[in-house]
């Protein structure tokens, strides 16, 4: 069944191939072929409508393909739901947090989750553990006991990430995390991509439509175009002018409209030149 | 969401509270003391949350004793034990429903049934005991009774997707008539005998003691137990509750359980101790919607996720202090219904403003 010559003598963290999704007469995917290397970090661009967001559901369970397979660490594995995913490692963090705002920082972090001494709440060694992730991870919150609301979109996105990894995530899913930010507050995710990156345990696929930020915390990138991997190569061996050539022919290719947002995109590449 | 903004507003046309115009004042100034402080301690984002929190339940008993003192000061008749210990026990029930109704209203549902089920629940318990049933047992089975009114309103609600606000809108009907048809629509005389009944009433105290006792036991349980949290989470973002693996219907569902089986109880406790009677009429909206009220004085979320039951408890407490306070002073009844909606008025505005200023807050 697997395709033996792709399998290296350590076994992919997730391997998807040949997966397609098909929503009655729309073919979302046609057929993905894609892998990620135990603590390797792989950034996923594409324009909107490429099938990221249904990728992303399939590797998380929510959505199932309607064909292909995917295997985790090498295994072939069907994923039933979203719980089933996370019982296998695979954490998403949504680009809408799923942080409860009305809630400090120590008890989202151990969100349903939290230590018991019978039916209380442990929450000294809540906030001590609370403590001890952001530190770990290198995050600069003022204060565990801070309600989220209170905290910048940054800051809740990098405690929205320090929760999947402290839930035993082994593949970590980040849908946009850098979407809607300030080049400050992206700027705390980056660090802890980087970060977890260093620490070389954790298999991370990155969705983000910048693609600079992409090249400076990735190993490998793949490009998504109308529901294929168009793209795949080492962040080292790439630029940003040449994934947006790559996007931009696509354009450029088609017709009239879509010339024009060619256009478009070789004037924001010159422009970054 | 929505449905719960619409009983706060049929709730103070309603009209369930009672300030002087002096009073609200109090309230206005006191809150206003809340709302800087947060502001301007912007730098210090830590425990701002929570503090603003503390801030708003003692801003309720801060206005609960300048009340005292105020009527007190009025005339001296207020502040005697007798007319005190009146208006702890005329506070109770509205306390106790209260209790039940933060842990709906903090996961974004409301129970406008209560009221129904506080004067359904009585004639449960009697009916059990007139086929011979012990009265222990037929406490128990009128408890089961209302917890199962509480289900009924949760799974309703939850499997078929109604909004709260509609289910318990016909429960309330339903639970009316059902009480009018098994009372024959009189009252009956309630048991005032043997330790079980001083326990559920019978002794002075004993109604303000359960109000008190499952006040604590409620706010250690929202804030000291995963139960809490999860509640809490439900209301703020059922979405991401969800994802986190929280059973959000259940939460809710357990919540109405709670609110229905706390009413049940204050209908007993109310019957045995104030009036010595089971009445079919007693309870109903008025005293629901003062325990909402008393909830959303306390410094309860509209929107959901966010709440207090010693908040709730205090505002129950405020509006007894108002209402007697007023019955002492001879203030006439029909002047008496146009401040109570004035001053609850006043109190959801405060209480949404303060929201969104604390939601605002992270943008700043």
């Amino acid at each position: 069944m697997t395709d033996e010559a792709t399998t290296t003598a350590a076994p992919l963290a997730i391997r998807a191939e040949n997966i397609g999704k098909r929503f009655g007469q729309v073919q979302a995917l046609r057929s993905i072929n894609l892998s990620v290397a135990r603590g390797e970090v792989l950034g996923l661009i594409g324009d909107n409508g490429a099938g990221k967001s249904t990728l992303i559901k399939i590797l998380t369970g929510f959505h199932q393909p309607t064909s292909g397979q995917l295997y985790i660490d090498g295994q072939p594995v069907t994923l039933n739901s979203v719980q089933h995913a996370r019982s296998l490692g695979i954490e998403t963090v949504f680009q809408d947090l799923a942080l409860i705002n009305t809630l400090p920082v120590y008890l989202n972090l151990h969100l349903n989750k939290e230590p018991r001494f019978g039916p209380f709440l442990r929450k000294g060694l809540m906030r001590r553990n609370a403590r001890r992730y952001l530190d770990d991870i290198g995050i600069n919150i003022p204060s565990i006991n801070a309600e989220v609301a209170n905290l910048s979109g940054g800051q809740r996105q990098a405690i929205a990430v320090a929760r999947s990894v402290y839930s035993d995530a082994r593949i970590l899913l980040l849908d946009e995390p850098l979407a809607a930010m300030g080049a400050k507050e992206g700027g705390i995710i980056l660090d802890l991509i980087s970060m977890l990156r260093s620490r070389g345990d954790l298999s991370i696929i990155l969705i983000a439509h910048n693609y600079t930020q992409v090249l400076d915390v990735c190993d490998r990138v793949n490009l998504l175009q109308h529901g294929e991997i168009t793209f795949d190569k080492k962040t080292s061996e790439t630029s940003a002018e040449e994934l947006l050539d790559m996007v931009a022919n696509e354009y450029r290719v088609g017709g009239s409209k879509a010339g024009d947002r060619g256009r478009y995109l070789t004037e924001i590449r010159d422009a970054k030149g | 969401m929505t449905e719960k903004s619409v009983p706060a507003k049929d709730d103070a046309s309603d009209g369930k509270t009672v300030p002087t115009q002096r009073r609200s004042a109090g309230t206005a100034t006191d809150s206003s003391v809340a709302v800087p402080a947060p502001a301007a301690g912007r730098g210090w984002l830590s425990s701002w949350g929570s503090s603003v929190l503390r801030l708003r339940e003692l801003s309720v008993v801060i206005v609960v004793i300048v009340l005292i003192v105020y009527f007190q000061f009025s005339n001296s008749a207020f502040s005697s034990s007798s007319n005190l210990s009146n208006i702890a026990n005329f506070a109770s029930a509205a306390a106790i429903v209260a209790a039940g109704e933060v842990f709906l209203l903090i996961c974004g549902e409301i129970d406008l049934s209560a009221g129904m089920t506080f004067g359904l629940v009585p004639f449960v318990m009697m009916a059990a005991n007139d086929d011979g049933v012990p009265m222990i047992l037929s406490v128990i089975i009128a408890l089961l009774v209302a917890a199962a009114i509480g289900a009924f309103n949760g799974l309703v609600s939850q499997l078929l997707r109604l909004p709260s606000f509609i289910t318990t809108l016909g429960t309330l009907y339903l639970l009316h008539g059902v009480t009018l048809k098994v009372s024959h629509n009189f009252p009956r005389p309630a048991p005032q005998d043997g330790w079980l009944m001083h326990i559920l009433g019978a002794s002075k105290w004993s109604e303000f003691i359960w109000a008190v006792g499952l006040a604590v036991v409620m706010q250690v349980v929202l804030t000291m137990t995963p139960w809490g949290s999860q509640t809490i989470a439900t209301g703020a973002n059922m979405l991401g509750a969800s994802e986190a693996g929280i059973k959000v219907r259940l939460v809710k569902i357990r919540a109405f359980v709670i609110a229905s089986t706390f009413a049940g109880l204050a209908g007993i406790l109310d019957g045995v101790h104030i009036s010595h009677s089971f009445d079919p009429n007693a309870g109903g909206n008025d005293l629901m919607f003062e325990a909402v009220a008393a909830c959303v004085i306390g410094g309860t979320a509209l929107l959901g996720g966010s709440g207090t039951v010693i908040g709730g408890f205090f505002g129950a407490m405020l509006l007894a202090v108002l209402q007697d306070g007023f019955n002492i002073q001879g203030i006439d009844a029909t002047t008496f219904i146009v401040i109570e909606g004035v001053a609850i008025l006043i109190a959801m505005v405060l209480n949404t403003q303060l929201a969104r200023l604390r939601r605002g807050a992270k943008e700043g």
